[in-house]
């Protein structure tokens, strides 16, 4: 399979301040790989050195097997954070000049253009100016021109800011094709469900350096809590007694229709079977499944080194703040 | 490279095809024209007739007035309270009333009417008055006036200066000094109107947050040189237009009317010093010549004398030049902050040597040649528009051409400069801006 990407031992310093710290990410071919971290992190100084913007201080970028150089950018597709457009230029034109600077004549341009825009409704627009087109519409714009010169690696910095859940929808859907038909995506965020819903791969980012990364489904495993979800009823005795010693009982709901529904942690020394067995005989199973924690849960206890339900009211100020970004 | 032509071309394509541009590039010709001919020409054709009453009770000066520029004078033996009443009834626009004490105190005459005064004909008044009372002071002190007369000389010199080749070529100082005041004014104006567009691309680009889009596909450097360079067309297209227009202007008016632009040029009057025509002929010769020509003739027959290609393509250098090394830094500035208000703290370095040499200029005309003039036009932030006052007067060639390679070595040094900035600011967002910063910037390297 192999990477896309690899940034080795990235140092970045602006002016004293210190944004990425011997940081090294690699990018799988063919995956959605999310970038994480709270704002002021490094994820943009990062981005902007893979887009060649600016130049690190000290480490490498392989691209594709070689050293990142000029002839990359035009297989590289950037949809940065704070995007606009010249407002005063028609909406046609600008996405055709956009695309040469990419390097796509401009015959191939205007064709590709042309489907595009098809699929977006944007056809009525095309000879409008920028500045009339709605919010939603400007997006839509901006997205066809990250990806219309088929590069093969794109990057999204927090793409999904400023969409309303119809374009989330219609962007997740077009990302998810993209990754289909064999396009590497780098995206940056911290709207932590839309990275379980997308990313394969992770790389959290917290105060200049890299602090966790690796498959999500393996990150979300190694960050198990032995906690449990399970629905029972016929029980002989309390729940409680029932899971004494294998588990503990966190949260008991009862349901009308006679279910109870239980969150329970396994105590030290036990896995899931040793529960199932232990209680089997006590009660009837519905439904047992594990408790993962969310990626949000992850994320905040990695930066803050707490869960949030651990978290007095102080650092859920922090907590807040960060969900709000 | 096609990437920064491709810029050059928006940037050109989408000024150019503005509606301001046209209208301005079309209409500032005719505007200027205009400017000048619709003043003179109403003067000319709205004065109605002034009618002026006169009241002298002296009865020595009522003759002495003729009827000019549109003021008619009429002379009514009448008492000065019965003219007015005349006035009053509208038959007379104003009245004049000399008193027998006029002569002894002028300060006694008046000039009496409704609606506000006529100031041509007030003036012509006091000057007919004028002369009479000195008349009969000089009559009183028993001069003749005749002798007076005769005493009174016009001099006005004629300026030749000898060619290499030669030839001899009339001199006009005033010419000369206006044009070199108005292309230096030109300069001035140009590089300001263009440097300031520059400023505003690259802010609008930074405020639209366009610019990340841009700079992940070409490098800062080719951003900003795309900019300048399609503004400088732009500005150099309007220009050349401004040009033809008016050669074709002024074309069409010289075969509309062949009359005004009539010229014979002077033969040549020094030949050698021994040989100089007596000063009776040569004043007969003069006065010959200076009435078969027009005045317009002999602006144009002066303005020929200045060697206009070398004005036009210096001019266009010197712009060009100018432009370039302030517009770079005009680019610097507007990538650096984050709205206009902020570019103030830093417009004052740009604008400091462009202002000191509009007023400096002055000081070069009186003396094209001295050494202020030579340093001013050789140091590159000030030679733009010294340069150009100074070549009417005509400039040695290695002074034009050591300002030229200086100009350029300037502009590439402002360039390399300003792209620094460029590079780090164009991402800095919502950070006030110092000089330390930009200092700090121009050091970082890669």
């Amino acid at each position: 399979m192999g990477y896309i990407l690899q940034a080795e031992n990235i140092d970045k310093i602006y002016d004293k301040h210190q944004a990425l710290t011997d940081v090294s990410i690699r990018v799988p071919r063919q995956g959605i790989f999310g970038l994480l971290g709270p704002n002021g992190a490094g994820k943009t100084t990062l981005i902007r050195i893979i887009n060649q913007i600016i130049a690190p201080d000290n480490g490498r970028i392989i691209f594709d097997g070689e050293k990142l150089n000029s002839r990359h950018i035009k297989k590289i597709g950037y949809l940065p954070e704070e995007r606009g457009l010249y407002k005063k230029m028609k909406v046609g034109e600008q996405a055709l000049y956009l695309a040469q600077l990419k390097n796509v004549n401009g015959r191939e341009a205007k064709v590709l253009l042309k489907d595009w825009f098809e699929k977006f409704d944007l056809i009525p627009w095309w000879n409008r100016k920028v500045e009339e087109l709605s919010k939603g519409m400007q997006q839509k714009l901006q997205f066809i021109i990250t990806i219309l010169h088929k590069p093969d690696l794109l990057i999204f910095d927090e793409p999904f800011s400023g969409f309303d859940p119809i374009n989330v929808n219609l962007l997740k859907e077009e990302i998810l094709k993209l990754k289909e038909q064999g396009t590497s995506i780098i995206f940056s965020t911290h709207n932590m469900s839309s990275v379980e819903e997308l990313c394969d791969n992770i790389a959290l980012i917290n105060k200049s350096k890299k602090i966790l990364d690796g498959n999500l489904d393996e990150i979300k495993q190694s960050h198990s809590n032995q906690i449990f979800s399970l629905q029972v009823d016929n029980l002989s005795k309390p729940l409680e007694n029932i899971l004494q010693p294998v588990a503990a009982l966190i949260k008991q709901e009862n349901g009308s229709d006679g279910f109870i529904k239980a969150k329970v942690k396994l105590e030290k020394g036990y896995n899931a079977n040793d529960l199932i067995k232990h209680i089997l005989p006590n009660v009837r199973f519905h439904s047992f499944q594990e408790e993962l924690p969310s990626m949000n849960d992850i994320f905040i206890k990695t930066v803050t080194g707490k869960y949030p339900h651990e978290m007095k009211k102080e650092d859920l100020k922090i907590h807040l703040q960060m969900d709000t970004e | 490279m096609s990437k920064t032509f491709t810029i050059i071309r928006r940037e050109y394509l989408s000024r150019v095809k503005k509606k301001s541009f046209i209208v301005m590039t079309i209409l500032g010709p005719l505007l200027m024209a205009a400017l000048i001919i619709v003043p003179i020409y109403i003067a000319q054709m709205s004065d109605s007739v002034y009618e002026v009453a006169i009241v002298d009770d002296t009865r020595l000066f009522y003759d002495e007035f003729t009827d000019a520029n549109n003021v008619r004078f009429t002379d009514l033996n009448v008492n000065i309270d019965a003219a007015i009443e005349l006035m009053k009834m509208n038959k007379f626009d104003a009245v004049l009333h000399i008193p027998t004490t006029a002569f002894q105190a002028p300060s006694t005459l008046r000039l009496f009417s409704e609606k506000a005064i006529n100031m041509n004909a007030k003036l012509y008044i006091e000057n007919v008055l004028r002369n009479e009372f000195e008349l009969m002071k000089l009559a009183h002190a028993g001069i003749d006036p005749e002798i007076l007369k005769a005493t009174e000389t016009k001099i006005s010199i004629q300026a030749i200066r000898l060619l290499k080749d030669g030839h001899e070529q009339t001199d006009y100082p005033e010419i000369s000094m206006a044009l070199g005041i108005f292309s230096g004014i030109l300069i001035y104006f140009f590089v300001f109107l263009f440097g300031a567009q520059v400023m505003r691309g690259v802010m609008e680009e930074k405020s639209n947050r366009i610019v990340e889009i841009i700079v992940s596909s070409v490098r800062p450097f080719q951003l900003m040189m795309g900019k300048i360079v399609g503004i400088a067309l732009v500005g150099l297209t309007q220009f050349l237009i401004w040009i033809g227009l008016t050669f074709v202007i002024v074309g069409t008016v010289r075969t509309a009317m062949p009359e005004t632009f009539r010229f014979t040029p002077q033969e040549n009057i020094y030949i050698s010093t021994a040989q100089s025509l007596n000063p009776a002929e040569l004043q007969e010769h003069m006065q010959q010549t200076q009435q078969h020509n027009s005045p317009v003739g002999q602006l144009f027959e002066s303005l020929g004398a200045i060697n206009l290609e070398v004005m036009i393509l210096s001019f266009i250098f010197f712009f060009l030049g100018g432009y370039l090394l302030y517009a770079a830094l005009f680019a610097a500035i507007g990538s650096a902050v984050d709205n206009e208000a902020d570019t103030q703290q830093f417009m004052l370095p740009i604008t400091i040597p462009m202002i000191f040499a509009i007023v400096m200029a002055q000081m070069v005309m009186n003396n094209p040649m001295g050494p202020v003039a030579f340093w001013l036009s050789i140091i590159p932030l000030t030679s733009p528009i010294i340069m150009m006052v100074r070549i009417p007067f005509g400039v040695p060639w290695f002074d034009l051409w050591l300002s030229m390679v200086l100009l350029i070595a300037g502009f590439i040094a402002t360039t390399w400069l300003a792209a620094k900035i460029y590079r780090t600011g164009i991402l800095m967002y919502g950070k006030k801006v110092s000089y330390k910063d930009l200092w700090r910037w121009i050091k970082i390297n890669s």
